[in-house]
C-alpha cells in the first residue's frame, strides 16, 4: 500500500473569533506540482504555514508519507524534509549569499567557519537555481528582489526536500527568472519532490501544475486536473454560489458633486495606473486580492507614502492636489483610517479621550494653539456616547478596549472635522458584529451628509452590502467596476484575477 | 483611575525628596537652614532649564546629548559679545540665546533630513559645539565680572531671579506640554510616530520645535552658569546632558517617548541637587558622593521602571486580546 506524500484531515484553525480553517481535507501526491488557489481569507496561507510548522493547528491530523506529522517549528518541519519559502523575504541583507544559504547549519571546524566547504556548498546550491554566475560571497543586500527570492528558494533546497511550499514565488520575478524557476520546479518534480504552489496567477497554474485545489472559507471546494480545467471554472469555484445576495443600503445615497478624481495614479510597483472618481454622498468600495495595491493607493493619496505619478483633482472645480504630507491632506478635507489598527491607528498608551480628540485639537482652541480642556472633554464625551464606545473612563488607555471599540474611536476621531473624502482601509477588520453594524451605520450617515467614501475591503460581503459602487483592483490596475446591482461573486473574482499575469511586473 | 496613577507617581517622588531632606536634616546640624535652601536654589537653574528642554525632546521620542556643549556655546558667545565686541548686555544675551537656538535647529534639521537617530546627530553636536565654544573663547576662560547681576539678585526670600525665572519657565513648559496643540502633538509623536502622522500631524515639525526649544533652554542655562561664576568658561556644562537626562528619568519621563511631566522633571532636579548639597554637608568625599548619587538614580529609576513594566504588561495583554 502506498501513501500520499501529504494528507490533511479535518484541519481546524482559528485566530480569536476568526475561524480560518473549518475542518479542511487535502491530499498531495508524491512528485506532483499541486497548485492552491482561493480568494482572500480562504485559508491558503494558514494551511501552508501549518504544514511548514510555522503555525500549529487547533484540531485535525497531518500525515507525511503515511507517518503522523506534527511539526512544532519551521525547523522541525525542515528536518522532516518540508521546506517553505516565505512570501516575505527572510534574507539577511548584511550577510553574504553563501552565509544566507547555510545560516541554519554553517559548516565549521571547532567553531571556526569553514569557508571552503561553505563556498563549495553555496556554489552547488546556486547552480541548482540557475544562478551559476552569482558569486557566493556577494552581500545579499546588493541583490535585486528577484535574485533574493531565488536565493531563498536555493536555501530551501540545501536540505533534501520531500515537500516544497512556495507562496506567490513569482510575484517579484522577471520573465527569465520565472522560466528558470519553472525549469527548476519541473526538475525537482522529476526527482520525486512534491511541490505545493500558491499563486494568484491562474495562467501559471495551467503551465506548471499537475493538479489544482480550490479553497473557500477554510474548506476544500474541489481538486481538479490543472491542464483540463478552464480559468472560468476556477473563478466560479473560488467565488462560490453560497454568498448572500447583496442587501441594498439602508439609506440609498444620493450621488452629489465630484469629490475626488484620480488619474493614472502610480505608486512604486504596487499601483500601475489607476483612475477613478468618487462623488460626494457616495460609498465606493475598493476590492481585490491581497497585493492588489489597495492599501498603497489609499496611503499615497493621503500623503503617507510618496506618489510615483498621476494627478489628483479635488472637488467639483477639480483643483489639483499634491499629497506632499498627511498634514496637507487633512487640511484639504481627507480623513484616513489605516488597515493596521494596532500599529498605525491607535495611540496605544494614551487614553480614550486623547485618541478621540487628536485629529481636531485645533477646534478646541479658544486662543490659538491652546487647547480648551473643558471644551475638549465635553465634546469627546459626547462623541464617545454617540458612538457607544464602551470604556471605563476617558483616561483609560485605549489598548484596553475591545477591537470594535478601538475602531469606533479611530473612525470617530474624524467626525466633526469637515471631512470631504474618507479613505478607509479595512474599516471593520477584527471588529465584532455589533460594532461592525454600528460602523456601517455611521459611514452611511456621513455619506448621506454628502461626504465621499473610498472603502478598501477584503470582505466581499462588506463591499456588496455597504457600497454603492465597487472598483476591483488587480495587481495595481483597475480590473473591473460594478454598481451594487451588477456585482456578482463570479464577476468580482474574474476582475480580481484580471491583472495577475506572468511577467506583468 | 489614570489620574490617580499619575498622582501616586508624583507622590513617590515627593516622598523621596522629603526623605532625603529629612535624612540630611537629622544627620547634619546645619542642613536645615535658609542658607542651604539658598545654596540649592541658586545652583539648580542651569540643570533645571536644560532638563526641561530634555523632557520635551524625550517626550517626542528623541534625545539631545548636545545640551552641555550648547550651553557652553551660549556662554562663550555671550563673553565674546561683551568682552571682544563691547556690545550691550541685552544684545549679548539675545545673541547668545540665538546661537544656542541655532544649534538646536541644526539638530532638528539633521535628524529630519538624514532620518538619523537623534542619539547620533546630537552626539556629533556634543563634540562639534564644544569645539565651537573653544574657538569662540580662544580656549580661555573669559572673566566678565558682574555683568549679569540681575539674574543673581535675590528679590524674594533669598531666592535668585534665575531661580524664579526657572520656576516660571517650568510652569510654562508644563502648560505647553499638557495644554497646547503642540504639546499634545509632541506626546502623540513620541507615543507612535506613524499613527500620529496618519492623523495629519507632521512629526518632522514637532521634532524641529523640540530640538529648537532644547537648544534655547540650554543657552539660557549657559547664561545662568556665566552669571553665577562671573566668567565664560569653554569647559562649562560638560556632563550636563547626563544630569539632565537623569533628572528627567527620575521624574518618570520615558526614554521610549510619549511620557513625561515638567513638574516631575523639576522634582527630579531637586532630588539631584539636594543629594549633592546634603552629601557635601555630611563631608562625604567626592568619589563616594558620585557612587551614592549613581545609586539613588538607579533606585529611583528602577522603582519607576518596575511600575512601568507592570503597567506595560497589563497593557500588552489588553493589546493582544
Amino acid at each position: 500500500m502506498s501513501f500520499p506524500r501529504l494528507s490533511v484531515r479535518a484541519l481546524k484553525k482559528s485566530f480569536g473569533a476568526n475561524v480560518v480553517l473549518r475542518g479542511l481535507d487535502f491530499e498531495l501526491a508524491d512528485g506532483e506540482v499541486h497548485a492552491l488557489i482561493g480568494g482572500n481569507g480562504a485559508g491558503k496561507s494558514t494551511l501552508s504555514k501549518i504544514i511548514a510548522g510555522v503555525e500549529s493547528p487547533d484540531g485535525g491530523k497531518l500525515c507525511l508519507d503515511g507517518e503522523p506529522f506534527t511539526p512544532d517549528s519551521r525547523r522541525a518541519a525542515q528536518t522532516a524534509g518540508v521546506v517553505m519559502v516565505m512570501q516575505e523575504l527572510s534574507v539577511l541583507p548584511t550577510l553574504s549569499v553563501a552565509e544566507n544559504l547555510f545560516l541554519g547549519d554553517l559548516p565549521a571546524r571547532h567553531g571556526v567557519l569553514d569557508r571552503k566547504r561553505l563556498h563549495a556548498g553555496a556554489r552547488a546550491a546556486l547552480t541548482r537555481v540557475g544562478l551559476h554566475a552569482l558569486d557566493p560571497d556577494t552581500p545579499a543586500a546588493t541583490l535585486g528582489v528577484g535574485h533574493q527570492q531565488l536565493v531563498e528558494i536555493a536555501a530551501g533546497l540545501v536540505q533534501t526536500c520531500r515537500l516544497l511550499i512556495l507562496d506567490e514565488p513569482t510575484a517579484a520575478l522577471t520573465g527569465s527568472e520565472i522560466e528558470t524557476l519553472f525549469a527548476l520546479l519541473r526538475e525537482l518534480r522529476a526527482k520525486g519532490t512534491s511541490i505545493l504552489y500558491i499563486s494568484h496567477r491562474l495562467d501559471e497554474i495551467g503551465r506548471l501544475a499537475d493538479r489544482v485545489s480550490v479553497l473557500r472559507d477554510g474548506q476544500l471546494v474541489a481538486t481538479l486536473h490543472a491542464r483540463e480545467t478552464r480559468r472560468e471554472r476556477l473563478i466560479e469555484l473560488m467565488a462560490g454560489a453560497a454568498l448572500p445576495a447583496p442587501i441594498a443600503s439602508a439609506v440609498p445615497s444620493g450621488r452629489g458633486a465630484l469629490a475626488v478624481r484620480l488619474r493614472d495614479i502610480h505608486v512604486g510597483r504596487a499601483v500601475r495606473g489607476v483612475s477613478l472618481d468618487v462623488h460626494g454622498g457616495e460609498i465606493v468600495g475598493l476590492g481585490g486580492l491581497v497585493g492588489a495595491g489597495r492599501t498603497e493607493l489609499l496611503r499615497a493619496v493621503f500623503g503617507a507614502d510618496p506618489l510615483s505619478g498621476g494627478t489628483i483633482l479635488l472637488g467639483p472645480d477639480q483643483e489639483p492636489f499634491t499629497p506632499s504630507s498627511t498634514r496637507v491632506a487633512v487640511r484639504r478635507g481627507f480623513a484616513f483610517v489605516p488597515e493596521d489598527r494596532k500599529h498605525h491607528g491607535i495611540l496605544a498608551r494614551l487614553g480614550v479621550q486623547d485618541n478621540a480628540g487628536i485629529a481636531r485639537l485645533a477646534a478646541y482652541c479658544r486662543a490659538p494653539g491652546i487647547v480648551n480642556a473643558s471644551a475638549e472633554s465635553k465634546e469627546t464625551r459626547a462623541l464617545l456616547a454617540q458612538l457607544q464606545v464602551r470604556h471605563a473612563d476617558t483616561a483609560q488607555p485605549i489598548a484596553e478596549l475591545s477591537g470594535g471599540n478601538q475602531q469606533k474611536v479611530v473612525i470617530g476621531r474624524w467626525l466633526n472635522c469637515a471631512v470631504r473624502v474618507w479613505l478607509l482601509d479595512e474599516p471593520t477588520r477584527g471588529v465584532d458584529v455589533p460594532a461592525r453594524l454600528a460602523i456601517y451605520a455611521l459611514l452611511r450617515e456621513r455619506a448621506a451628509a454628502g461626504e465621499a467614501m473610498l472603502v478598501a475591503s477584503s470582505d466581499y460581503e462588506e463591499l456588496a452590502t455597504l457600497c454603492d459602487r465597487v472598483i476591483v483592483l488587480s495587481h495595481g490596475i483597475v480590473g473591473g467596476e460594478f454598481s451594487a446591482a451588477e456585482l456578482t461573486p463570479d464577476a468580482f473574482m474574474a476582475a480580481a484575477f484580471r491583472g495577475f499575469k506572468t511577467g506583468a511586473t | 483611575m489614570a489620574r490617580l496613577r499619575h498622582y501616586t507617581e508624583f507622590l513617590f517622588l515627593a516622598l523621596l525628596l522629603a526623605a532625603l531632606v529629612g535624612l540630611f536634616s537629622v544627620q547634619s546640624d546645619h542642613f536645615w537652614s535658609l542658607v542651604t535652601l539658598q545654596t540649592i536654589t541658586n545652583r539648580i537653574p542651569s540643570l533645571a532649564l536644560t532638563a526641561l528642554g530634555m523632557t520635551f525632546v524625550l517626550v517626542a521620542g528623541g534625545i539631545d546629548l548636545s545640551v552641555g556643549s550648547v550651553s557652553a556655546v551660549a556662554g562663550a558667545v555671550f563673553g565674546w559679545c561683551l568682552a571682544d565686541r563691547g556690545l550691550p548686555a541685552a544684545l549679548a544675551v539675545a545673541t547668545a540665546i540665538g546661537a544656542a537656538l541655532a544649534c538646536g535647529l541644526i539638530n532638528g534639521v539633521l535628524v529630519n533630513a538624514l532620518r538619523m537617530p537623534s542619539f547620533i546627530v546630537t552626539l556629533g553636536l556634543l563634540e562639534g559645539a564644544r569645539g565651537v565654544a573653544y574657538l569662540v573663547t580662544d580656549s580661555q576662560t573669559k572673566y566678565l565680572g558682574e555683568k549679569l547681576v540681575l539674574l543673581q539678585a535675590t528679590p524674594f526670600a533669598g531666592l535668585s531671579v534665575a531661580f524664579l525665572l526657572t520656576v516660571t519657565l517650568m510652569l510654562v513648559a508644563q502648560f505647553v506640554l499638557t495644554r497646547t496643540v503642540f504639546g499634545r502633538h509632541t506626546v502623540a509623536v513620541g507615543t507612535n510616530e506613524e499613527a500620529a502622522r496618519l492623523v495629519g500631524i507632521s512629526p518632522a515639525r514637532v521634532r524641529l520645535i523640540v530640538f529648537a526649544l532644547s537648544g534655547a533652554l540650554a543657552g539660557l542655562a549657559g547664561l545662568c552658569h556665566v552669571a553665577r561664576l562671573g566668567a565664560a568658561d569653554p569647559n562649562a556644562g560638560s556632563g550636563l546632558e547626563l544630569s539632565a537626562i537623569a533628572a528627567a528619568v527620575i521624574g518618570g519621563t520615558s526614554l521610549m517617548g510619549g511620557r513625561g511631566s515638567m513638574l516631575a522633571t523639576f522634582v527630579g532636579v531637586l532630588i539631584i541637587a539636594t543629594l549633592e548639597a546634603g552629601l557635601a554637608h555630611l563631608g562625604v568625599s567626592e568619589p563616594l558622593k558620585r557612587v551614592i548619587t549613581g545609586t539613588v538614580i538607579i533606585v529611583a529609576v528602577g522603582a519607576e521602571a518596575t511600575r512601568a513594566r507592570l503597567t506595560a504588561r497589563r497593557l500588552q495583554r489588553a493589546i493582544d486580546r
